[in-house]
């Protein structure tokens, strides 16, 4: 295992700092609150030349993705960041990234949509995002969201894969708190993520190519989202592989899902993000005093680790699933859709109950966690109704 | 290396190349557009004056010289524009151009 | 020593209370403790009442939520007794330090805490004037919690604090600054 430098920084200093590490060709980024310091610590990077990136400073998240798409088609290796309303603004260009399968990676520090204006964290931004076609992966921690950056880069550039790759963390919890990590070496970083060798590079003027054709009425735009399925299928084994290289060389293990006391779990709390911590927490305290509860925290969202879900789920009398964003007119939000459509197929379906919470970045606290694993005792243990979907702690 | 399409239609969608890329220059050759034509430029060789300005000018290379002359019309690739028709100058000898642009009519000829 | 220490801290934007409890939270590296530090971030302008907490532990720190119930709660501006609840969610052998002129057992009367809760003054803007020349109480204010609640290592909290300035200013910045630490750990008074 390689040497490791123990840090006490932000989720955002780490994240620059792994994006220094994975020695972009180009990063283009328009800055928004709460990534700012992300794309200000790159370009103190660049101007220092600790990194020799071109960074290309845009007037809108509009451009910086579409420089981000022209940089990567020209053969670059390529990373930006975003979050909240840039990730919106950003929609149209995320399916063009996808669909010319160019494996850019970005960071989301998640933020919520406004109106009411809001600054803060929720997951609205990148559920709107979640059927974009590009690889979803989410960090509780600054540590894993300096991980998660640095295994992005190998998901996305890997030949079976050729997608975009989006790294999230929670904004402010996770973007602005110091937090103890740990960071690899640049060598080490640099080994592991490699040289890149685009496909089908425009700046190849040895091999020229075609990029950006036309597909329509009668064409083949059908046969081509076949193939970006196909290819975020091969992604999973792809996510679980580079997770298994990266816990070699840095001891931190990386599962498509991570659960706490599953094993002999009788209820389970399902949840991404910061939050995981919170759940755990209560979970810990709830263990001590005989109760069988279990977390289950979604690391890779897409593709969706139906698989893993369903074997750790299974059985269970009750879950929770903690939704940080809605799906307005939805029977719930976007994660307990999922899960729910996870479990339709098991012979003996466990009741799911849904929680929407943390909106705008509402604070988590502790005693909502404990109400949600009471409720979830009350329909394992007492029979009760399952309730519809709960806006957890709203006044 | 020539990208073979010889047998595109029978491909699935798995055997298209990534991102709807074009994996190799010059297959618009493979093409045939002559079917989008309702006008043809037919040359008259005797008053052309061999400017070259339909070469030129041509938007789809469908000028076909031998050397520095011009012989033919690629009617296979030719779209029926007529920017040859229009550039070609009046040749004051015979008082006219040597390029002229005629109906297709019903006969398609070269055309698949 | 107990396994988690949770510090809030009060202030108004820019006297250096994000800073300062970030700072301290960094200290605990050097013991191979566990850490957090996070602003409770708000439409950010000069003057406005904020809060920033800090968290540090033996053990890993999972929860990521603002603290509701300080062992520690650190005031770097008086003028918010007025305005906010301070006290609030203080655990009962807790300690509160505030930067006033007031002494402590006039400030204990106003606070209304519970007989077990330690209430510590210091004229931390008084020796910030004096010795940085500037009303940043941020720094003097960790002496202050040094010699009150321990918690920080005063060593390992200077040479940060040296390593942080030296990034802006010169060795005249962190001599001042030092002093200022050196003279709230003497001054502080407890009641």
């Amino acid at each position: 295992m390689a040497e490791q430098k123990l840090v006490a920084t932000t989720g955002n200093a780490l994240v620059a700092e792994a994006f220094r590490q994975i020695r972009p060709d180009v990063v283009a980024a328009y800055p928004i609150t709460p990534q700012s310091s992300i794309v200000e610590d790159i370009a103190k990077h660049v101007a220092s030349g600790r990194v020799h990136t071109n960074y290309v400073t845009t007037e809108s998240e509009h451009s910086a993705m579409s420089a981000c798409i022209g940089a990567s088609a020209a053969g670059a290796r390529v990373a930006t960041a975003t979050c909240g309303p840039g990730l919106a603004m950003m929609w149209e260009m995320l399916y063009i990234a996808s669909g010319m399968r160019l494996p850019i990676v970005m960071a989301n520090t998640n933020r919520a949509l406004s109106a009411p204006i809001n600054i803060h964290c929720d997951h609205s931004d990148v559920m709107g995002a979640r059927d974009s076609s590009w690889i979803t992966l989410f960090a509780e921690t600054a540590q894993e969201a300096y991980d998660n950056t640095i295994m992005a880069v190998r998901i996305a550039e890997h030949p079976d894969v050729l997608l975009p790759v989006m790294s999230c963390l929670d904004g402010f919890i996770t973007t602005h708190a110091v937090d103890r990590a740990c960071m690899l070496d640049d060598e080490t970083v640099a080994e592991f993520v490699g040289e890149y060798v685009p496909v089908n590079a425009l700046l190849d003027t040895e091999n020229p190519s075609s990029h950006g054709n036309f597909s329509g009425l009668g064409g083949l735009y059908f046969e081509f989202k076949a193939q970006q399925r196909a290819a975020m299928a091969r992604a999973s084994s792809v996510v679980a592989e580079v997770g298994e290289r990266f816990a070699a060389i840095s001891g931190r293990s990386f599962g498509m899902v991570e659960g706490w006391g599953m094993e002999d779990a009788e209820t389970a709390i399902v949840v991404i993000g910061s939050s995981a911590g919170n759940v755990r927490h209560v979970a810990r305290q709830l263990r001590a005093k005989g109760q069988k509860v279990g977390v289950l925290k979604i690391r890779c969202f897409r593709p969706f680790p139906v698989e893993e879900i369903r074997s750790a789920l299974r059985g269970l009398k009750a879950i929770a699933v903690l939704d940080r964003s809605d799906s307005f007119g939805a029977e719930g939000g976007p994660l307990y859709l999922e899960i729910r459509s996870a479990l339709y197929d098991l012979q003996e379906r466990p009741p799911v109950v849904n929680y929407v919470y943390g909106l705008g970045g509402a604070d988590v606290k502790l005693d909502l966690i404990e109400r949600v694993y009471s409720d979830l005792s009350g329909i394992a243990v007492d029979a009760v109704e399952p309730a519809p979907l709960t806006y957890l702690g709203i006044r | 290396m020539k990208w073979d399409i010889s047998r595109a239609g029978e491909w699935k969608a798995k055997d298209f190349p990534i991102a709807c890329v074009i994996p190799t220059v010059g297959n618009s050759d493979d093409y045939d557009v002559g079917g989008w034509r309702s006008e043809r430029p037919v040359r008259e060789d005797d008053v052309c004056t061999q400017c070259l300005l339909c070469w030129i000018f041509c938007p789809d290379s469908s000028v076909v010289l031998d050397g520095e002359k011009v012989v033919a019309f690629d009617y296979e690739h030719c779209k029926g524009c007529g920017i040859c028709a229009k550039e070609c100058p009046t040749n004051p000898k015979f008082g006219r151009k040597a390029i002229e642009m005629i109906s297709e009519g019903c006969e398609l000829p070269g055309v698949k | 020593m107990q396994q988690l220490t949770e510090i809030r801290w009060h202030a108004r934007a820019g006297q250096g209370a994000v800073t300062a409890a970030k700072v301290v939270a960094e200290t605990a590296l050097a013991a191979d403790q566990y850490l957090q530090a996070m602003p409770e971030y708000g439409p950010e302008r000069m003057g406005a009442p904020i809060k920033a907490f800090t968290r540090i532990s033996t053990t890993p720190i999972e929860i990521h939520c603002n603290i509701e119930n300080p062992h520690i709660v650190i005031v770097l501006d008086d003028s918010l007794l007025d305005v906010v609840d301070v006290a609030e969610g203080l655990t009962d052998d807790g300690v509160i330090i505030i930067n006033t002129c007031t002494p402590p057992e006039q400030v204990r009367a106003a606070l209304n805490v519970p007989e077990s809760v330690r209430v510590a003054c210091v004229d931390a803007s008084g020796i910030a004037l004096d010795t940085i020349k500037r009303d940043i109480p941020n720094t003097p204010m960790v002496g202050a919690l040094i010699k009150v609640a321990g918690v920080v290592d005063m060593k390992v909290f200077k040479s940060l604090l040296a390593k942080n300035l030296s990034k802006k200013f010169g060795q005249e910045m962190i001599d001042a600054n030092w002093a200022s630490v050196d003279r709230a750990y003497e001054e502080v008074t407890v009641a």
